[in-house]
């Protein structure tokens, strides 16, 4: 069944029950989503959560084994060509061509993509002064640090002014400062060139900054939302303990206050409506020595686990085996 | 604020013959601005070919006088000579679709708006342009060992080194869509370019060989880059007629000598295959 949209401008990105099978690993299982032009929309999940791999079925780089993708208004299968005229690529590892200069990178790629020559000084020149390398334009890209070679990517993902624009990963392995600036210059970004932006990420913090976020575990969307409806929807408080006897706080958790917890991160884990109130009569009942004690107001790393069970690092550290990946379902579907 | 107004907006048009050809000159620019940045490598991928040239040539010259009729063997040598320095070059030239992977430029290349057989394409020429590059230096030392500087030489040596670098070109990249890992692929170069230089006849006249060696030689597509090369090295000579039989025979099929263009045009052809099969292999991979 085909949803026709009712808006005038068509979704930057309509996908309906995509999968994608490497063998018989099924790395994306059914998943279906619109963004809407102009929106920053975010991909979370552990790695290997199938990201990447959904990301690449929207740029064309993988075929998708069932399932439909529009970007931009054209089919990712059959009019490949037309969807990668429209889309821009921030790649997790680096595409640039080192020996060359910042100028000769970004004019190479205006080259491959066709665009008007009497444009392209203009263009280049605006796209290196939003990421503040203008002034390094002359210098081989050998010579820049990682966030410099970050920033010019996307400098040069924008070249062909992309109506979407797809960020795989953008601040990995940067540090905090230049991930906010990246984050300065994506929101600037979006504001002026009306670019849709989809990206994924799994820091938390960043995902904060995405208009609608999609939670993304083992191949499927879980739960997909503005981040302020995710976090109000868990409508309670992160309580984390740390006691001497874990599984006797767990047991005691279970017979006194009736509440199920876990034990994630070496904390014994667990959510009241409100947490403060409550921290009182936890030391007075629950028999076993507490020695540490920390509540906090849903985050998103508390709508991950709420969702799936685990925390984003727990998940990533555990994905690898068949055998985690049941006990997780386990947990996950008596969580909920 | 005016900040929207003042974007400047480009678009990329739909693709059409233009476009492709925009996208082959700039893959062809990229393999030249490479290779004139890096001098280090102009220079030492010289070395190669002098040491052939000079150490080899002059110490087997006094092996070698009484089977030359008197012609110097660095002259005999140097079409050959000036065969292993292109193909060398190329072979570099198309080692590069191998870093470029790597480092993900390649990447980048392939998710383009453009086809796959365009970048294949630039690459090849761009890979066939620097090796002739490194071939016409070598051209140039042509007088220090008794080569006549003719227009007529020069411009058919000319035309035969650009068929070959664009043939070897051709040949590595086909090798480089399918072994993605630097070392083995220069590993699997090493091992096919040495055995091709031996067998091609660029050291020795390819006349009253054993059999076995003959069969090899004529499987050899080098041969038929380095027997054209040489025909026209020697026709610019004043040799005897003797020198002119033992130095420069030809090479023949079932003792019927080969002209000179179908010499050329089994480069070409070997050359357009193998291009093609690299098209193909990059069309259909990732």
């Amino acid at each position: 069944m085909i949803v026709v949209p009712v808006s005038s401008s068509p979704p930057a990105i309509d996908v309906r029950d995509l999968t994608k099978s490497f063998g018989d690993v099924e790395a994306v299982r059914g998943v279906s989503f619109t963004v809407t032009p102009g929106e920053v929309f975010g991909f979370l999940g552990p790695n290997g959560a199938g990201k990447s791999t959904t990301i690449n079925m929207l740029c064309t780089l993988v075929t998708p084994t069932t399932g439909s993708a529009y970007v931009a208004g054209y089919d990712v299968t059959r009019q490949r060509d037309d969807v990668r005229r429209h889309i821009g690529l921030v790649f997790q590892d680096p595409t640039l061509d080192g020996y060359l200069t910042a100028e000769q990178n970004l004019r190479l790629h205006a080259e491959l993509y066709g665009i008007d020559r009497a444009a392209i000084p203009a263009r280049m020149r605006q796209m290196l002064e939003m990421v503040d390398l203008w002034e390094r334009r002359d210098a081989p890209v050998l010579t820049f640090s990682g966030g410099m070679r970050r920033r010019l990517e996307i400098a040069r993902g924008l070249m062909h002014s992309p109506r979407v624009l797809f960020l795989d990963e953008p601040t990995i392995g940067l540090d905090p400062q230049t991930r906010s600036s990246i984050w300065r210059y994506i929101r600037a970004l979006q504001q002026t060139e009306e670019t849709t932006i989809f990206m994924t990420t799994h820091y938390m913090d960043e995902a904060e900054f995405c208009d609608r976020i999609a939670i993304m575990d083992r191949g499927e969307i879980v739960v997909l939302d503005t981040p302020e409806a995710l976090k109000a929807a868990v409508g309670a408080d992160r309580v984390m303990i740390r006691t001497t006897d874990d599984e006797g706080a767990l047991v005691g958790l279970a017979e006194r206050f009736e509440i199920e917890a876990t034990v994630a991160e070496g904390a014994v884990t667990f959510f009241v409506p409100s947490g403060e109130a409550f921290v009182p009569r936890l030391f007075a009942e629950l028999g076993v020595p507490i020695t540490a004690v920390n509540v906090s107001r849903p985050t998103l790393d508390d709508v991950f686990m709420n969702y799936t069970g685990s925390t984003i690092r727990d998940a990533e550290a555990s994905s690898a085996t068949e055998r985690n990946r049941i006990t997780m379902r386990v947990m996950t579907g008596g969580r909920r | 604020m005016s900040a929207a107004a003042d974007v400047i907006r480009v678009r990329v048009p739909a693709r059409t013959w233009r476009s492709e050809a925009r996208a082959i000159k700039i893959v062809w620019r990229r393999e030249l601005t490479r290779f004139v940045n890096d001098r280090m490598r102009i220079v030492t991928s010289l070395v190669q070919p002098l040491l052939f040239l000079f150490v080899l040539g002059s110490g087997l010259q006094r092996l070698s006088s009484a089977g030359t009729h008197g012609v110097n063997l660095k002259t005999f040598i140097f079409p050959g000579i000036l065969c292993i320095a292109v193909m060398f070059t190329a072979m570099f030239s198309a080692a590069s679709i191998v870093w470029d992977r790597e480092f993900g430029f390649l990447r980048e290349m392939m998710v383009a708006p453009v086809r796959r057989s365009s970048i294949v394409i630039g690459k090849c020429l761009g890979g066939a342009t620097v090796a002739s590059f490194q071939g016409v230096i070598v051209l140039c030392l042509a007088g220090a060992v008794n080569v006549p500087y003719d227009p007529l030489l020069i411009l058919g040596i000319f035309g035969l080194q650009l068929l070959l670098a664009f043939t070897i070109t051709a040949f590595g990249i086909m090798v480089a869509a399918r072994i993605k890992q630097m070392q083995s692929f220069m590993g699997v170069m090493q091992m096919i370019v040495m055995p091709m230089f031996f067998l091609s006849g660029a050291l020795y006249p390819v006349s009253g060989l054993p059999s076995w060696l003959a069969v090899l030689n004529r499987i050899d597509p080098l041969t038929y880059a380095v027997d054209p090369m040489r025909r026209i090295v020697f026709s610019h000579l004043h040799v005897s007629a003797a020198a002119r039989q033992a130095l420069d025979p030809g090479v023949t099929w079932w003792g019927w000598r080969l002209p000179a263009v179908l010499e050329a045009g089994v480069v070409l052809a070997l050359g357009l295959v193998m291009l093609a099969i690299a098209i193909w292999e990059f069309s259909t991979s990732e």
